[in-house]
């Protein structure tokens, strides 16, 4: 290698580098609102990937392309390239490389996985348990008895055994440590709020813990996300994360009220279709009637 | 090379000795390697044409926020039966096809090891086809559980009846399974046992190594997708409790049944289509393979690893998190022999002498698509970041880019590459290059937008979502319809040139390897004297005779 093309490629390895770095900037971009403290670690975690994965795509297909653009046979030209069988050196180096990166890629994200402690695995609750993310970010956990998270074919629905309220809509106090319980009533159903990054399957027969730090006020979706029949699309409601002032509010305020049939837009849908004389679907499972609660969110509300 | 090699024709007595002379053939039992192949090829795409038909009815209704253009219910069954019928029926088939047409003749072979057996394994595709689109005619409609078919959601069954859709996805899929380990049995022993003469490991193309890598898979993996199906089957049909919670069973359970196979699965579709890549590039690149040996062993260790990834796909189901950290770290590995074959490819396409055929072009279509696959899989790998997006279209569309960018496009480049060989007549190079414009355009439209959407998350399997996803499905959709028009060329093209095109020389491409050396198509039991091979594969530039005849070496 002369020591003309060694600058070339250093020269433009570089540009790589930055361009790539600045498009794993941007990616903070892709997602939606960082609302807990598990957002900002995978945001930075993915933003990471994403620069080191553009930096492999860019390169690749850049070479790729040059290659289709620049040392194309010409029309009558049937001679054979350059019989090039290997080069030890560069073999090995590039096996190297991508091992590098996935020791890397792969400490990085148990390190991220680590500080997210979001529990999950297992059916044991640590109530009130200090943990380490709690600690980083200030809050302060307290001693309360999990919210209960009750999941349905196709409602979902929010036990607080503190106050002995249910409710439709998830409510949280920002920057406390969240503590949640899940069970299934029937099939595999998935806690997912884009806006916190996590998710947790809730598998029926096991009550499942499942922790995270809400850190930004607001009002976010909440949606099911492992697939769970007929309605499953349907299957969406909201958490609202508010101060700690508000959260008590509006709890003691959902205390007074009596519990009502919530809205619920899977077993709305199944009256309608039923009603219709010539149905065109397939079969269908009949959803459980509508949730009673003492507070019921509307889809009409709006989410960030 | 000899000119005795390139003539050696057949002592039959056939007046088109054993080529596929008349289409009946193709509907007989026939044992001969080349009919099964072109059997398999025929009958998938068939079915890969009701696939994407299921799927442009899915873009449709995707193409609005709310679900008005066909019932949910309709949507829940058009989503299984699609990915069920592109795997089961489409990818599985068509690369078995592949791998009985061209294995025997690239090691030298007159016919597989097993030829009745063989033709049994196709002769169940279609019958448990029949079986699988029987279940739109049942009462209540196909299975709408998705193509994993997860307990409990797969053993609700509210029609009541014994025989519904569910029930019948269960049997094709159990079929489906004991087909494709007939087939792998046969294939990896026509490999090991029946190369020509000097057909040493490393003389041997990286096609066949690659073949026989993902048929590995199939021999360790399919009995635990099988079993999962027959115990799914007996909870849904007679009340067993193996993974019904209700009666005490473990869903969970199920799902690593499911994905012990259904994860390296990939792996069985993906390496027969690294094996194409590596075909199609040297030839039309005029370049050897760069690091054969590497590429070739490359396949084998992706074999070995993808038995360690399946639990991947259960991050977010209850697994304890030291799996949690081990699968992770196995699953990124997987990306270390794939660097290896990706780079192999781009050394061998640079400095070339390259001609952009129609082959070519799929190929290095198919390379670039896999690459973003791959990084976004590495992404996959990394639990924390696996949280926010599994089960959102995240995974579809990294999905969609290995099973279509890659895949389905070397699927294509295989079939332009081949296609003289097995027809006796060249395609049509415009119409070919169209297929490929509207293909890449329309892959890309369709299934790059599923990332912004998964990262918003936005969940798959949805037959109606908020309005904030509309813009990227917009476009998606018009990609898939696209991707649909795409087909046209394609069939067109394939069919007048069959039956009208310009005669095909045997070697259009002057490649190197035993199947170019017999006439196209290839006569009946391919070799008249099974040669001796006497260097690589790959030996572009360096003007290395590939075989000698039998005859000459006695003469010696």
């Amino acid at each position: 290698m002369t020591r003309r093309t060694l600058f070339t490629l250093i020269a433009l390895a570089s540009g790589l580098a930055l361009v790539s770095y600045w498009i794993g900037q941007q990616s903070y971009s892709w997602m939606p609102v960082q609302a807990s403290a598990e957002a900002i670690l995978v945001d930075n975690l993915f933003s990471f990937m994403v620069a080191i994965a553009s930096f492999i795509v860019l390169g690749v297909t850049g070479t790729l392309l040059y290659s289709v653009l620049f040392q194309r046979a010409s029309r009558y030209d049937i001679s054979d390239g350059p019989a090039l069988e290997g080069n030890l050196k560069l073999e090995i180096v590039w096996t190297a490389i991508p091992l590098v990166l996935v020791v890397w890629i792969g400490t990085y994200s148990y390190q991220t996985y680590n500080r997210m402690s979001i529990l999950g695995s297992g059916g044991s609750l640590h109530v009130g348990m200090p943990t380490a993310m709690a600690n980083e970010i200030g809050a302060s956990p307290e001693a309360s008895a999990p919210i209960e998270v009750r999941s349905r074919q196709w409602a979902w629905e929010f036990y607080y055994p503190d106050r002995d309220v249910t409710s439709t809509e998830l409510h949280l106090p920002v920057n406390q440590r969240a503590q949640l319980q899940l069970t299934s009533e029937d099939v595999l159903h998935g806690f997912y709020v884009p806006a916190f990054r996590v998710k947790q399957d809730i598998i029926p027969g096991r009550a499942i813990a499942f922790e995270f730090t809400p850190i930004r006020e607001g009002r976010y979706r909440l949606r099911d996300s492992e697939y769970s029949g007929t309605y499953f699309a349907t299957n969406q409601t909201h958490v609202v994360v508010e101060s700690l002032k508000s959260y008590q509010q509006w709890l003691a305020a959902a205390a007074a009220q009596p519990l009502t049939p919530a809205e619920n837009v899977a077993y709305q849908e199944f009256k309608a279709a039923i009603e219709k004389p010539m149905s065109l679907g397939w079969s269908r499972i009949v959803p459980a009637a509508a949730p009673l609660a003492n507070y019921s969110s509307s889809e009409s509300d709006s989410h960030e | 090379m000899s000119d005795a090699t390139l003539t050696a024709l057949p002592k039959t007595e056939q007046p088109h000795p054993g080529a596929p002379d008349n289409w009946k053939r193709f509907f007989t039992f026939s044992t001969d390697h080349k009919v099964i192949g072109i059997q398999y090829i025929v009958t998938a795409f068939f079915f890969f044409l009701i696939g994407g038909l299921l799927a442009m009815v899915m873009r449709g209704e995707l193409i609005t926020p709310a679900a008005d253009l066909v019932d949910r219910t309709v949507y829940n069954g058009l989503f299984t039966m699609h990915g069920t019928i592109m795997l089961f029926m489409w990818t599985f088939p068509f690369l078995n096809g592949l791998a009985n047409y061209l294995v025997p003749l690239m090691i030298g072979a007159r016919d597989m090891a097993f030829p009745k057996l063989n033709a049994v394994a196709f002769w169940m595709v279609p019958v448990f086809g029949v079986i699988l689109m029987a279940s739109f005619l049942v009462p209540g409609g196909p299975s709408q559980s998705g193509w994993w078919a997860y307990p409990p959601v797969s053993l609700q069954n509210p029609t009541g009846n014994l025989i519904n859709g569910q029930l019948l996805w269960l049997v094709a899929v159990a079929l489906s399974g004991i087909s494709s380990i007939l087939g792998a049995v046969n294939i990896v022993t026509t490999i090991v046992r029946m190369r020509a003469l000097g057909l040493g490991w490393f003389r041997m193309p990286v096609f066949v190594w690659a073949v026989m890598s993902a048929q590995i898979i199939q021999l360790f993996g399919l009995p635990a997708l099988t079993a999962g199906a027959v115990m799914l089957l007996f909870d849904l049909a007679v009340g067993t409790s193996f993974f019904n919670p209700a009666g005490g069973g473990d869903p969970v359970l199920y799902q690593h049944f499911f994905w012990f196979y259904s994860h390296p699965a990939v792996y069985v579709i993906i390496l027969p289509i690294f094996g194409v890549f590596s075909e199609v590039f040297p030839v039309h690149a005029r370049k050897p393979l760069f690091g054969y040996p590497f590429v070739a062993v490359s396949s084998l260790v992706i074999t070995g690893l993808s038995g360690v990834v399946w639990v991947h796909h259960m991050f977010a189901s209850g697994t304890p998190d030291w799996m949690r950290m081990l699968f992770m770290f196995s699953t990124m590995l997987i990306s270390v022999p794939t660097g290896v074959k990706v780079f192999a490819w781009v050394a061998t396409v640079w400095g070339g002498k390259i001609q952009l055929t129609t082959p070519m072009l799929f190929a290095l279509g198919g390379l670039v698509m896999f690459l973003f696959a791959g990084v976004t899989g590495i992404m996959l790998a990394s639990a924390p970041f696996d949280i926010h997006v599994n089960n959102t279209y995240f995974v579809v569309g990294h999905f969609h880019y290995v099973i279509y960018g890659a895949a389905v496009m070397g699927a294509y480049a295989a079939i332009y590459h081949w296609f003289p060989k097995m027809t006796g007549h060249m395609y049509y190079e415009g119409l070919g290059k169209l297929h490929f414009a509207l293909t890449f355009i329309g892959a890309n439209l369709n299934f790059f937008p599923m990332h912004p959407l998964g990262l918003q998350g936005m969940p798959r399997r949805v037959a109606s979502y908020d309005p904030e996803f509309a813009f990227w499905n917009v476009i998606a959709s018009i990609g898939g319809f696209i991707l649909g028009l795409s087909t046209l060329p394609f069939i067109l093209n394939i069919l007048s040139s069959w039956v009208q095109g310009k005669k095909a020389p045997n070697n259009p491409w002057r490649a190197i390897g035993l199947e170019w050396l017999v006439s196209s198509p290839p006569p009946h039991e391919n070799f008249a004297e099974i040669p001796v091979v006497v260097s690589g594969p790959y030996g572009y530039g360096s003007n290395e005779p590939l075989v000698e005849l039998a005859e000459s070496k006695a003469a010696e």
